[in-house]
């Protein structure tokens, strides 16, 4: 067992450091953090009394500790996922929106001070250039 | 008598990647229309569409990078709201829209909502078979029972939509695949407008050509079908809320 509780506590530390170190650079924030440091927590939890996770399995009927324990990281893994799924569709709702928005704001400007203002080439963005896209260079400007 | 005078019509072209055809699109629709206003949303094209578009004489709002049709056509009735225009027609730039029949889709709203130029009403000679025919057929069915007049072509990009319509669609115009055509009837219905067909007759496509392989087709099936049943099923929380939310 003890290589289960020195596994885990390192694990559970690292975790936690390189979450902190992503928050203090303002590379992670609060509200996705928690479900992590929680994670951490329960896992350490784990690690360090064995018997809670012996203790859950009898309750619940289920033979095997071990799998009790892959069957809760793979349901958190996957309610993660989704929330995950979740943000994207609303972030690219959102990107939408302003880059409808952006195109008529720069249609309405064109249209009042003339489409001779200072043309910056496009930056069109190419990473998702569809494959037919032969990657011609920028033509307008 | 085509239609009332007084009525603004702004003609809305979707625009990827067409610098080849999008010039002879504008003009043929210039020709046979000179009042409308055109407005070509370039859904982040890589070529030149929206330079070429402009030179030939049409209004063109640039998407920083590309949406699908359903951005594209949701930026148009946005434009369109705001600057009240009455009726918003998209035709493709492909130029498989013939625009002589412009003026009898707009003719069509004094009845409708949303008028759509049907290609399988008995003009024209487009035919398709197998499971995109099946698909066709399946989305035709669910929409006419949903309409409750027939609709045979509910993929039709070429379709005219009167101020209610794109009030609603200027909310809520869906991105996703089978989005723009499908699902946005399925809204304009959903929200108790009322949806008509014309027959027209289509042109083969001047450039590309739509999929015939049967894997790709029975895809299409399959994506068509999980499409309409989500467009049924779907809550649009704020569609009759924020009607008219748009206007500035």
């Amino acid at each position: 067992m003890s290589s289960t509780f020195t596994l885990g506590v390192i694990g559970g530390v690292l975790t936690l450091a390189v979450l902190f170190e992503m928050l203090r650079r303002q590379r992670l924030r609060e509200k996705y953090a928690v479900i992590w440091i929680l994670v951490v927590g329960i896992t350490v939890l784990v690690a360090v009394f064995p018997r809670t996770l012996t203790a859950a399995a009898d309750l619940l009927g289920v033979q095997v500790p071990a799998n009790l324990l892959f069957f809760g990281a793979i349901m958190l893994l996957l309610v993660i996922s989704i929330q995950l799924s979740y943000e994207i569709g609303r972030l690219e709702e959102r990107t939408r929106t302003l880059a409808e928005e952006v195109s008529l704001l720069r249609l309405q400007h064109e249209r009042h001070h003339g489409a001779s203002a200072p043309e910056v080439p496009d930056v069109v963005e190419r990473g998702e250039a569809p494959p037919d896209d032969p990657g011609t260079p920028g033509t307008l400007g | 008598m085509p239609e009332r005078r007084d009525q603004r019509i702004l003609v809305v072209i979707p625009a990827w990647n067409e610098a080849g055809v999008i010039a002879s699109t504008i003009a043929e629709i210039m020709a046979a229309r000179p009042d409308v206003d055109l407005l070509v949303v370039d859904d982040g094209s890589g070529d030149s569409t929206a330079d070429v578009a402009e030179a030939a004489g049409a209004l063109v709002a640039r998407l920083p990078y590309n949406l699908g049709v359903g951005g594209a056509m949701r930026t148009g009735y946005r434009y369109a709201l705001r600057e009240g225009y009455d009726v918003v027609v998209q035709i493709d730039a492909d130029g498989q829209h013939d625009p002589r029949y412009l003026t009898e889709l707009v003719r069509g709203l004094d009845e409708a909502d949303v008028v759509v130029g049907a290609r399988f009403a008995g003009t024209g000679t487009y035919r398709a078979s197998g499971p995109r025919r099946w698909a066709m057929w399946l989305l035709a069915k669910v929409l006419s029972r949903l309409a409750g007049v027939r609709l045979t072509d509910v993929t039709s990009g070429f379709r005219a939509a009167n101020r209610r319509a794109v009030t609603v669609f200027a909310d809520h115009y869906p991105a996703e695949y089978l989005g723009d055509t499908v699902e946005s009837l399925v809204i304009a219905l959903r929200v108790g407008c009322t949806v008509h067909q014309l027959p027209v007759e289509m042109r083969p496509r001047t450039v590309g050509q739509a999929s015939q392989s049967t894997l790709r087709a029975t895809l299409y099936l399959a994506r068509a079908v999980v499409a309409l049943g989500l467009a049924l099923v779907r809550r649009w929380p704020s569609a009759t809320e924020t009607l008219g939310q748009e206007k500035s």
